[in-house]
Parts: C-alpha cells; sequence; structure tokens
C-alpha cells in the first residue's frame, strides 16, 4: 500500500481515538487541507528542486503509538553530556515516560495534555501559526495527525546553562515507517535556552520523517536552536522550524546535515517585534546521493531589525545541494539590516547545487544583501599545502575542515560542539588535526 | 644533488624554460639572478612540482632519483623545499596544527618516530626564534593576515622545521625591509650544513650581501647565460642586466 493510501486509511481511525477539542478541530481542517493540496510537487516552484513524490508512492507505515526501544539504543544515541532536559521522539511520537528535564525551570507536556492545561492559551494562539507561510500538502499533514507531539515551556526570567535536547529515534527494524513528530516550544520573557534536535535512526528499513517544531520568543529572551542530522541514507526528512520572535529578542539558529536521503528543511524567523535579532547558520557536508534542500524564510515586519544567514555545503559523490533564502523586509520594517550568504564546494563532477536567494523589499530605507558562490577547493592553496609535505588527501580534509569552521564555531555547547567536530573530521578522514 | 639537464617548460603554448643546466652539490649555495621574465620563478615552480607548467624537454634528478616523476609532497617529503614567492593566506587552518601535519610526514617518510606534542611546540619554540617569529603568528590561521615580511619569515620558519636538503628561496628577498632581510638571511645561513644546499633565487643582489653565493648563475629567455662566483652578482648589480641581454644579442 503506498503512504498516500496508508494516510486516507488512519486518519479516521486516528482521529476517533485522539479525541476532540482544540486539536481535535485543528486536525479536521487541516486534514481537508492535505486533500485539497495533496503532496507537492516538483511543478510547485518551493518543490522545484525537491522530489517528494516517490517517497509517497512507496510503502510506509504510519505510528501514531510508539514501541519503546532497549535501554542500550537510547543510551547509544545520547550524547552523555550535562543537560537541562532530555526529551525522546521514538517514529514521531513525544514519549513521557523516558524523558527527563529541569521541572524548577521548564514545563514539559504532551500536546493533547497542554490543550487541556493552564498553559492552553499558548497552544490556542501559536500552534500551527507556520501554516500562514508553509502553504504545501506536507505541512497540512503533520497537523493533521497532531496528538502526541510535544509541549515545552522555558519559564520567565529563567536562564538555563545547560541544553534541552529533543532525541528522534526513527526505528526501522520491522518496517519502513513514516513518522510525525510535533513540537511547540516557548521560551517566556528573559528566559535562555539552547535547544538541540538530534535526528538518529536505528535499522535498515527507510524512515519518512515530516516533522513540525514552532517556536515562541517573548520579550527580551535569548533562543538558540541546533538541528543536527545524522541519520543513514534510508532517511528521509522534511522538517519546518518555525521562529516567531514576538517580542524583541535575541536567536541564533544552526542546521546541520551531515548525512541522510531526501532531506529538506524549512526554516522561517518571524520578525515580528521591532529591534530583533536572528542569526540562521547552515552547513551540509554530503556524499553519496544524498539530497539536501535548505529553505529559509526571514520575515521583518517591524522596523530596525537584523538578520544574518550563512550557510555553507561541501557536496562529494552524486549529491545535491538546494539552497532557497527569501527575504521578506514588508513596508513599515524600516532600517532593516538583512544579509544572506551562501558559499559551496563541489568536490565532484557528478555533484551539483543550486542556490536562488530571493528578496522582497516593500520598505525604502533598508539595508539587504545576498551572495552566492559555488566552486571547487582552491588550487594555489591545495599546492602550497603538499609542498610542505602533506598529501592531497591530507590537504584536501585541512581546506575543508578550514571551509567548514566558519560555521562549526557557531555551536556554542561544548558537548555538541566537540560531538560535531569528531563527526566531520570522521567525515572529510582527517587523522592529525 | 641536484642536477638539472637540458630542462624545456612551458605554460599553455607559451615556452618559458628554453634548456636549462645546472648542478648543484651538496654544501653549496647557488644564486639564480635575470631580469624580470627570464624564468626565475617558472623554474622554482617546476621543481615544486606545480602542475600548470608543462615539461617538454629534458631530465632532472634529484639524489639520483627523477625529481619531475614525484607529486609535490613526495618532492618535500625526499628534502626538496619551496621558499614561496607568494605565501598563501590560508583561513581556518592553523599555523601549528599544519606544521605538525607536515613535520610528521617528512618525518615518517625518513624513517622517524612522529613528534608528539610536546616534543614538536619544543622544536618550534627553538625554531621559531631562529627567525625571531612571536608565537601568537603561529596560532593563528596559517598566513592569514600577516604582513610581507611576516610571511616570508615564517617561509623561513617552516623550512627551519622541515629541515630540508635543498631549500629554494623564490625571491624571499622582495618586499622585504633591511632588518627583515637581515633576519631571513641569519636565518638562511645558521640552518646551512655541510649536507644541504641553497637555490637563491633573486632580482637584486642585495640578498646576496647576507647569504654569499658560491655560484651566481643568470638566466635570460629560459636559459642560463653566465655562471660565475659571487662577483658576477656584484658586475650585474654596477651594469645591469642590460650588458648582459647585449652580450647575448652579440653571440646571436
Amino acid at each position: 500500500m503506498s503512504l498516500i493510501e496508508t494516510i486516507q486509511n488512519k486518519y479516521n481511525e486516528f482521529s476517533a481515538v485522539a479525541g476532540n477539542g482544540l486539536l481535535g478541530n485543528m486536525r479536521a481542517k487541516a486534514f481537508e487541507h492535505y486533500n485539497k493540496l495533496g503532496i507537492p510537487t516538483s511543478k510547485n516552484e518551493e518543490w522545484k528542486y525537491t522530489r517528494i513524490t516517490p517517497l509517497t508512492n512507496k510503502n510506509f507505515e504510519l505510528h501514531t503509538t510508539a514501541v519503546l526501544p532497549s535501554k542500550e539504543v537510547l543510551n547509544d544515541i545520547r550524547l552523555q553530556a550535562e543537560c537541562a532536559a532530555e526529551l525522546f521522539f521514538i517514529n514521531g511520537v513525544f514519549v513521557k515516560e523516558i524523558s527527563s528535564f529541569d521541572k524548577d525551570a521548564l514545563v514539559v507536556l504532551s500536546l493533547n495534555e497542554a490543550a487541556e492545561s493552564e498553559y492552553k492559551n499558548y497552544v490556542q494562539q501559536h500552534l500551527n501559526q507556520s501554516s500562514k507561510y508553509m502553504k504545501d500538502g506536507l505541512h497540512a499533514l503533520n497537523a493533521a495527525f497532531v496528538a502526541n507531539g510535544l509541549f515545552v515551556l522555558v519559564k520567565k526570567n529563567k536562564a538555563l546553562q545547560k541544553p534541552v535536547f529533543i532525541y528522534h529515534l526513527t526505528d526501522t527494524n520491522n518496517d519502513n515507517v513514516f513518522v510525525q513528530p510535533r513540537t511547540l516550544f516557548v521560551v517566556e520573557e528573559n528566559a535562555q535556552v539552547q535547544l538541540i534536535e538530534l535526528y538518529k535512526n536505528n535499522g535498515l528499513q527507510e524512515s519518512f520523517t515530516n516533522e513540525v517544531i514552532e517556536i515562541v520568543v517573548q520579550q527580551n529572551a535569548r533562543f538558540e536552536y541546533y538541528k543536527v542530522q545524522d541519520e543513514n541514507e534510508n532517511c528521509h526528512h522534511v522538517g519546518t522550524t518555525h521562529v516567531q520572535q514576538v517580542g524583541k529578542c535575541f536567536t541564533h539558529c544552526v542546521t546541520i546535515t551531515l548525512n541522510g536521503g531526501t532531506v529538506r528543511n524549512n526554516i522561517n524567523m518571524i520578525l515580528e517585534a521591532p529591534n530583533n535579532e536572528g542569526h540562521l547558520y547552515g552547513l551540509y557536508i554530503i556524499n553519496g546521493k544524498t539530497h539536501v534542500d535548505n529553505h529559509s524564510i526571514v520575515d521583518n515586519i517591524e522596523p530596525n531589525c537584523f538578520s544574518n544567514e550563512f550557510y555553507k555545503g561541501i557536496m562529494d559523490g552524486n549529491s545535491t545541494g538546494v539552497f532557497n533564502g527569501k527575504i521578506f523586509v514588508r513596508q513599515d520594517a524600516q532600517k532593516t539590516n538583512a544579509y544572506q550568504s551562501n558559499k559551496n564546494i563541489l568536490m565532484s563532477d557528478t555533484a551539483s547545487v543550486n542556490a536562488k536567494p530571493q528578496l522582497e523589499i516593500f520598505a525604502d530605507d533598508v539595508k539587504c544583501s545576498h551572495g552566492c558562490t559555488v566552486g571547487q577547493l582552491d588550487e594555489d592553496a591545495l599546492f602550497y599545502l603538499r609542498a610542505r609535505g602533506l598529501d592531497e588527501k591530507q590537504a584536501k580534509a585541512f581546506l575543508l575542515h578550514a571551509f567548514a569552521a566558519d560555521i562549526l564555531e557557531q555551536v556554542k555547547p561544548e558537548a555538541l560542539h566537540t560531538y560535531l567536530e569528531k563527526k566531520i573530521d570522521e567525515r572529510l578522514n582527517v587523522d592529525a588535526l | 644533488m641536484l642536477e638539472i639537464k637540458n630542462l624545456h617548460a612551458q605554460i599553455e603554448d607559451k615556452k618559458i624554460l628554453n634548456g636549462i643546466d645546472l648542478q648543484i652539490n651538496a654544501g653549496e649555495v647557488h644564486a639564480i639572478m635575470g631580469p624580470n621574465g627570464s624564468g626565475k620563478s617558472t623554474l622554482a615552480s617546476v621543481l615544486a612540482g606545480r602542475k600548470d607548467y608543462e615539461v617538454t624537454e629534458g631530465s632532472v634528478e634529484f639524489d639520483g632519483v627523477d625529481l619531475l616523476e614525484m607529486a609535490p609532497e613526495e618532492r618535500a617529503r625526499e628534502g626538496l623545499f619551496l621558499a614561496f614567492q607568494y605565501p598563501i593566506e590560508i583561513p581556518g587552518v592553523s599555523t601549528t596544527n599544519f606544521l605538525k601535519t607536515a613535520v610528521n610526514e617528512v618525518r615518517k617518510h625518513r624513517g622517524l618516530e612522529s613528534l608528539d606534542a610536546v616534543s614538536f611546540l619544543k622544536l618550534m619554540k627553538e625554531r621559531m626564534k631562529l627567525v625571531k617569529i612571536d608565537q601568537s603568528l603561529t596560532s593563528r590561521s596559517l598566513n592569514e593576515g600577516f604582513s610581507g615580511g611576516e610571511k616570508k619569515r615564517n617561509e623561513i620558519f617552516q623550512m627551519a622545521m622541515l629541515e630540508p636538503k635543498l631549500a629554494i628561496l623564490d625571491e624571499t628577498d622582495s618586499g622585504l625591509d633591511i632588518d627583515a632581510l637581515r633576519i631571513v638571511a641569519d636565518g638562511v645561513n645558521t640552518l646551512k650544513r655541510k649536507d644541504n644546499a641553497v637555490l637563491l633565487i633573486t632580482h637584486y643582489q642585495r640578498l646576496l650581501d647576507y647569504i654569499i653565493p658560491d655560484f651566481v648563475h643568470v638566466l635570460y629567455k629560459g636559459r642560463i647565460v653566465k655562471s660565475g662566483g659571487k662577483e658576477l652578482a656584484l658586475e650585474l648589480e654596477e651594469k645591469g642586466y642590460d650588458f648582459i641581454k647585449q652580450e647575448v644579442a652579440e653571440e646571436v
């Protein structure tokens, strides 16, 4: 049975069990939406370079409850670092029983619980706000199955010293799985937090993750976000990270893709209060047939906002990269500073990248820039290193490592930085650095 | 040590070296001088193995082995060192890490054990003194933001670390003020031994006041047209390159 058919079969069954209320209404509307829009094809301008339909024609099991993996498997995916929370999604379902968190600073609930709790307002106001920007069937499909998602709130004035980890494990030991994690993450006034989302896989079958995470950042808060994809080439991923900066605040988001099948990362940064500041960074180091599409929207709505976007990619083998960066500067957003840059290195003749910067500016007093480069490693630099006794492989590794370093240094949590440095060194074959 | 016979080289279709013969023995310092465009830097690049140049004729033996067959890194490991005329800035690559890898690759090739971090840093400190390089330079990215003088001193520092058999200094004197020139020359002189050799490539005689050559060769239109002792450099300084050009014209 194709995924498309499975979805139709599962929806009613799931909806009956999941109940009505706030989320029930949302699901119904979203499912209607999904049926109308369907899975985006490459005829859709936003999906021109990333083909999803071959996946949706395949057979995937849609799981709405989680089967817990063994302790060993869980331990294996953990970073073993000090943290403020460890939250687990198993095949797209948030599992509270195995999650732990600092109760003094954080509220952690399932979305179902949150919708009935004192935090109901947050759910009502902010859940699915991203649908204003993401007008495609896949995004709607995630909302159509929303229930066992995650709600996190960082309490007012709490500055967390250690990161919050969200681990996403896809268990593909028994069948191909289609999973749909959903998170609403609220950072209240004056709070500070580092959020790390790590994607891991266990098993040899295929997985297809369709994730949405929405983040609300309030006045004077500071939010750092790290999305790290380190699954195998059988793992496909479409994810939307939607950051809504509702008060004057600071955000810093880094997306790192080290491997995967077909990967699409949407990230939206909505600067809806004056004097907002946001940074978006990304690094993709890919090989084989991996396809990675980074799609960003920076929406400057109010005046005096600053945003900076910097993505780098290294593509080898037959891999393909896409960078699509859209910046809106709305009419009231005077004195906007918005910068965007994308740099790519192609390591083989068969790797390719499509880069597309888009600026839509409706205000007249703004500073915006965008730039994009695609190239090979600098021959002169390679020769210089080789003339000192480094072989070609070592010389390339040095240069690639240096290329990636710009983004890697934006990864502030020490444990994650060390982990990534090691992973990247392995990928680039660096023994002696 | 180095034996160049009838070496012809070109870049794309442009012939630059037109039959060079040169023999350098252990313990010797040779200087190659010549006007702009005579092929000095091309010779250095061909010897170091830059692939933009095509050798069309002739041979180069380094300690009895065919140099031209070797990859650039093999030449370096065999003990050939080129101090670049324009050292490349490589942002993000730390001088220390890079040099540690280079030194250990060369040591491995010579059958020596790798240096551990402690002995490497000790060696580095010792050799830094030789060219009066500040520690802050080696903790920075390779040549990034270095002044012209710092870059040249960094080349000699790398040479001191790698202890080559044959060092080729490609216009290391250009752009150096007199103090920096003296530091560079002192470094080269200190590293000079009976079992190694130096090939200086320079446009001006100035450097040769500090590093005294045993032989001076004049390169013109891709050939060595005149060889002599150190006094030839002084003659060139006095008369300019025109007299060479005249002599060559008369021969024809």
